[in-house]
């Protein structure tokens, strides 16, 4: 698989041996890897098709040697791509050849809970699921729950503003967390937010949310904590078609219900995980729901009843209310080893994740299933169907020539439907360089220059993380330059007083 | 008197904002203008009047999403929500009465320039947090759109972050988007009364930090408590509402008020008195009657359990109570047209946390930061951002910072 990336400076190729040993002053000891054994496990992130050994991998420890070491490469024009764990499944770590690798794996401490102000302050390096095993002692977790929750870090998921089962209810990234302390190219080093509400000017922290590394370096987050709820119930229901199943969903929103989850499979989905995991899943339906309401006793209680009522209104043929602990687990079991599961049946299998009003589900997959015959490679399907977010996985083997391509092809196809459709080319996996050349098929150029001049902002070199999410880099000289001509007064017809 | 500009549509704001980079003509974005009052003074040679880009464009309640033009009055959008039974779960605050305007005259776009939040800010965030997408002309006159219609999208930069709480500073928006959510089936409020301010705060901690998903949290001190609406007795009360399913609030409010016994003694205002009540802290409603409009007012973020310790650095002749469990203090200025604005800068620098000069005569605006001060690395970068979108300084120029 190739994508074309920035071209490389042959001149900072040149200099390799005297800015490793620049930046060995810096991050002195293990800190700086120029080997290429070592290098390898740094050469590609969750989407393992594309690969590349980084010019050289520096870990800082301290946010003074992640200032010092983007003020040398921004004062010697050196590229920088920070990663957290590389868990992206958009190449938003792919390391460039001619680029400073910045993995901020070190940056591994919980530094303050805030059991009172309900915040708790991390490095960027802790994972996302260490967050809530550091406050739930005290009955209290962070929201957002990215399948990788296990590996994947604060920092990077800042970076992706990444999103979870449960963002319908509690929101993603961006909605979870309070303040950062970031450090820009320059080596400069400034505060966002806190534990406060609110931007008392510019919501930088908003925007530097979901930049992909392209804005700056986060080196500490402080973050939203919550109260678990008092109990949660999960109920399993299966349908004959995807239609009825997407009406329950609009139902049960309709009807004032925000659960805590709602996850949908189609049948390929359903049967591979089924046979991973024995977690009760009926196999004579063509689309399960999975429906969790969390909250008190007698709310969920009361919901679960209702969110029962509604499913047989949409003719569901399996209706399983959850009656443990065990078994709510259990029917989320399933649920969660979808790739994996997926895994098993197929050689390889490639995540595809789209958004598009809920509405249109049915739409979609009709249009889907004639692709996978076009294609001739099988899908599977799950999907946030809360928020519309979808995660078909296209199986195929990489061993037969060109199958891989035109899965990405397949791919392509199913995000420009869900533009078309009204949706969107990314929910929460990012664009990276995955899909950083779809970006026309949602933005004009105008579009595209509008965001390209706050990475100018930023970061003016557009050393950092370069390749990424923008089809085509422009110089920051000629974004700023004006366009507009003529001082006629262009609109005699717009009423004035 | 500057000239008024009142576009028909999209393209109509485009060539307005075109023609004024092209005349060096400085533009005062407004919509029904009811926050006119906040920010830098402007010195603009023109009016852009947003309020002709009216009407609901899109409104699907089973998607949970609304798309009108920046001009639509709030008011329509409320109605139109309320039909099906949901809400703006931001619950914005109506400024227009703390200027002596009256309530419910404001803009969809209006409400997203500001960033405008009420009390339901702890637990559903703010107008930020639930725009969506938005079509608008930058600075530059280019007609741009950002985000989309979906809830879970991280498809480039999210300068909906930016625009929300711009101030009309980056763009003049004609069109945005915004989730919109089911309305709770009833409401409760736990009132735990005569607490002092310190004792207040932890008494909403403790709710906070318990399941009961509080959606309110705000301590009416004793000076001022009887200025709201809804409460069933005088004296400071400290208010922690429950919203959501019938069934659920009756097992949430019993639960809650014991957690909260120990604090004090404890009352419930129920259903459409609870409304009332926190229709008014949402609006500041003290700080809105006739003869205190000359006295300035002050918005300030903190962390909630610093809140109250802002009581001991400021004025004691101010007045002031706390939303936000604490992190958000509304603080009247004691003295017509004097916002005493070192005092309470420094008692919030000495606190954390972030102080806007909401309300001020214009020379004191004129000679004060409305907005908090930024260090200067911040404030450049600011200044860049606002390059970026509008480098000419067409769009309110100066509301925010100087040259911002």
């Amino acid at each position: 698989m190739s994508v074309r990336m920035p071209p490389v400076d042959q001149a900072v190729l040149d200099r390799r041996a005297q800015i490793v040993a620049a930046l060995r002053q810096i991050v002195p000891g293990e800190g700086v890897i120029a080997a290429e054994r070592e290098m390898r496990p740094f050469e590609s992130d969750g989407l393992p098709a594309y690969k590349q050994l980084p010019m050289v991998v520096v870990l800082p420890e301290t946010t003074g040697q992640v200032a010092e070491v983007l003020r040398y490469c921004h004062a010697n024009g050196i590229k920088v791509v920070p990663r957290g764990a590389g868990t992206s499944l958009s190449g938003g770590a792919l390391p460039l050849a001619d680029g400073v690798l910045l993995g901020m794996a070190k940056f591994n401490r919980v530094r303050e809970i805030d059991f009172d102000n309900r915040v708790a302050v991390v490095e960027p390096g802790v994972t996302n699921l260490a967050v809530t095993k550091a406050v739930e002692h005290e009955g209290f977790y962070y929201a957002p729950d990215p399948s990788s929750q296990i590996a994947c870090t604060i920092g990077g998921n800042i970076a992706e503003n990444s999103g979870g089962v449960h963002c319908l209810k509690y929101g993603m990234t961006t909605n979870n967390v309070l303040g950062c302390e970031i450090v820009l190219m320059t080596g400069e080093i400034l505060r966002l937010g806190g534990k406060h509400l609110d931007a008392g000017g510019y919501d930088l922290l908003g925007v530097v949310t979901g930049s992909e590394g392209l804005l700056g370096v986060v080196t500490e987050i402080t973050v939203r904590i919550l109260k678990k709820p008092e109990t949660a119930r999960a109920v399993l229901v299966g349908f004959t078609t995807s239609e009825d199943a997407g009406e329950c969903v609009g139902r049960i929103i309709g009807a004032g219900i925000i659960p805590g989850g709602m996850e949908m499979m189609d049948a390929p989905a359903i049967h591979a995980v089924e046979e991973f995991v024995h977690a009760g899943y009926p196999l004579d339906v063509e689309a399960l729901l999975i429906v969790e309401v969390d909250g008190p006793q007698a709310e969920v209680d009361d919901l679960i009843g209702r969110v029962e009522k509604i499913a047989q209104d949409c003719r569901s043929t399996v209706c399983k209310v959850s009656q443990s602990e065990e078994e709510r687990l259990l029917f989320w079991a399933g649920r969660k080893a979808a790739f994996p599961a997926v895994g098993r049946i197929s050689p390889d299998y490639y995540c595809v994740d789209g958004t598009i009003p809920r509405g249109q589900l049915p739409l979609v997959l009709r249009r889907m299933r004639e692709l996978s015959e076009h294609y001739g490679l099988r899908v599977a399907n799950v999907f946030h169907a809360g928020d519309g977010n979808l995660h078909p996985l296209i199986l195929y083997d990489a061993n037969v020539p060109g199958e891989l391509d035109k899965t990405e092809e397949f791919g392509a196809e199913i995000l420009k439907l869900c533009v078309e459709v009204g949706g969107v080319l990314t929910g929460e996996h990012g664009v990276g360089v995955e899909k950083r050349d779809l970006m026309p098929t949602m933005f004009s150029q105008i579009d595209l220059d509008a965001q390209q001049r706050i990475k100018c902002a930023f970061d003016d070199k557009g050393l950092l993380n370069p390749g990424k999410v923008f089809p085509q880099l422009q110089r920051c000289a000629e974004l700023g330059r004006m366009h507009i001509s003529g001082g006629k007064l262009p609109f005699p017809d717009i009423p004035r007083f | 008197m500057a000239d008024i500009v009142k576009p028909r549509d999209a393209k109509d704001v485009e060539d307005a904002v075109r023609f004024a980079v092209s005349n060096e003509t400085a533009l005062e974005v407004v919509g029904a203008g009811t926050k006119r009052g906040i920010g830098r003074p402007l010195q603009t040679d023109m009016t852009l009047d947003l309020s002709g880009l009216s009407g609901i464009v899109l409104y699907e309640p089973e998607e949970l999403v609304l798309t009108a033009q920046a001009g639509t009055p709030l008011a329509v959008i409320e109605e139109a929500v309320r039909a099906a039974n949901q809400e703006l779960a931001f619950e914005p605050i109506d400024y227009a009465p703390l200027f002596g305007g009256a309530a419910g005259g404001g803009t969809i776009g209006g409400v997203i320039a500001a960033n405008l939040s009420g009390p339901r800010r702890i637990r559903q965030g703010a107008a930020r947090d639930h725009f969506l997408g938005a079509k608008g002309v930058t600075g530059r006159g280019d007609a741009v759109k950002t985000g989309g219609r979906v809830v879970k999208n991280v498809t480039g930069y999210d300068l909906c972050k930016l625009i929300a709480g711009s101030w009309g500073t980056l763009a003049a928006l004609t069109e945005v988007t915004i989730k919109v959510l089911p309305c709770a089936e009833t409401e409760t409020t736990v009132v735990v009364h005569d607490l002092d301010d310190k004792t207040a705060m932890r008494a909403m901690a403790a709710a906070m930090g318990s399941s009961f998903d509080v959606s309110g949290a705000a301590h009416l001190p004793d000076h001022i408590a009887a200025h709201f609406d809804g409460l069933p007795e005088e004296g400071a009360s400290t208010c922690l509402r429950v919203e959501g399913f019938a069934v659920s609030v009756k097992h949430r409010r019993e639960t809650l008020a014991a957690l909260l016994a120990p604090f004090g003694r404890v009352s419930f205002v129920e259903a459409e008195s609870s409304r009332a009540l926190w229709r008014s802290i949402r609006d500041a409603r003290p700080f809105a009657h006739g003869q205190g409009l000359k006295r300035p007012l002050w918005r300030i973020s903190t962390e909630p359990m610093r809140g109250a310790d802002l009581a001991d650095l400021i004025p004691p002749s101010a007045q002031m109570f706390y939303d936000w469990a604490g992190g958000l203090v509304w603080v009247g200025m004691p003295v017509e047209e004097e916002p005493d604005a070192a005092a309470i800068r420094s008692a919030v620098a000495a606190i954390g946390g972030h102080a806007t000069l909401v309300r001020a005569p214009v020379a004191a605006r004129a000679a004060n930061d409305v907005f908090p001060p930024q260090e200067a690395g911040l404030a450049a970068l600011s200044k860049r951002v606002k390059d970026s979108f509008d480098p000419n300084g067409v769009l309110n120029p100066g509301r925010m910072w100087a040259g911002i």
